[in-house]
């Protein structure tokens, strides 16, 4: 496996998405049930304009669905990638558990 | 119980573990400063790992080499922030993994020491590279097998 150009610039999409907390907000709003751009707008000190460009950046990363009805545009977030992120944490917190355990040990022996 | 705690953040992306250790800060930091025993405690058991460069200082580099029962493997930290012996911060990079970022805090606490674990990964593709590598199946032979080296 070989991490190509793309592949880096996705996960610099990502990281760059979930850096803004108004950013994470929205993510988790939109994961509860879907949401239109207007109305997302209101719930933040900011202008219409600067929330769409917020989701523009989260669809970009992967984060959040979008469509369209009518002259409103809905926002969804993307659960497939949030179950597959629980996965990882599943597996990472395993690892790291088990490093920990081989850490007290550690110093329990040179105590 | 030395883990107290363990925090999962999906949507950020974040696994925090906290765990309480008997032991003083300098010797906590030891785990790490000292090659031998950071190869001991980080790779699971049943993988022979060497850890060439180290570098423990910020900007640093530690790299290592391991043998898995899926054949050779290497890896570094890419060390990006070091203050000894509270906070080391460090990006993991293995050939074909996306980077994870790791922070590990150090505080006292009466009888010893709280250490605190962020890691922070950063695609989807961490999953699959774990998958590919048989990460599932490798890890519950590497917990059984601790059981018994970490036995009296």
């Amino acid at each position: 496996m070989v991490v190509d150009s793309g592949e880096r610039r996705a996960v610099d999409r990502l990281f760059h998405a979930l850096s803004d907390g108004t950013r994470r907000d929205i993510v988790v709003r939109t994961l509860q049930g879907e949401h239109s751009v207007s109305a997302l707008a209101r719930l933040y000190p900011m202008s219409f304009a600067a929330v769409q460009k917020h989701v523009a950046v989260l669809h970009e990363a992967g984060l959040v669905a979008k469509r369209r009805q009518g002259r409103e545009q809905l926002v969804s977030g993307d659960v497939e990638a949030l179950r597959r992120a629980g996965a990882v944490l599943d597996a990472l917190e395993d690892v790291w558990r088990a490093r920990v355990e081989r850490m007290s040990a550690l110093l329990e022996e040179d105590s | 119980m030395t883990v107290v705690s363990v925090d999962k953040d999906r949507v950020a992306r974040t696994l925090t573990i906290t765990a309480e250790f008997a032991a003083p800060a300098e010797r906590v930091w030891r785990l790490w400063a000292d090659p031998r025993k950071l190869e001991r405690w980080w790779f699971p058991p049943g993988v022979t790992a060497v850890v060439h460069e180290h570098d423990l200082t910020t900007g640093g580099r530690v790299t290592y080499d391991c043998e898995t029962p899926d054949g050779p493997r290497s890896g570094s930290w890419d060390l990006r922030h070091v203050d000894e012996p509270r906070r080391i911060e460090f990006a993991l990079a293995s050939p074909g993994v996306p980077t994870t970022d790791v922070r590990i805090t150090v505080a006292d606490r009466p009888g010893g020491t709280r250490v605190t674990i962020l890691v922070r990964f950063a695609g989807d593709a961490d999953l699959e590279f774990m998958l590919s590598i048989g990460f599932d199946r490798g890890l519950s032979a590497a917990v059984a097998q601790g059981d018994e080296l970490l036995g009296p």
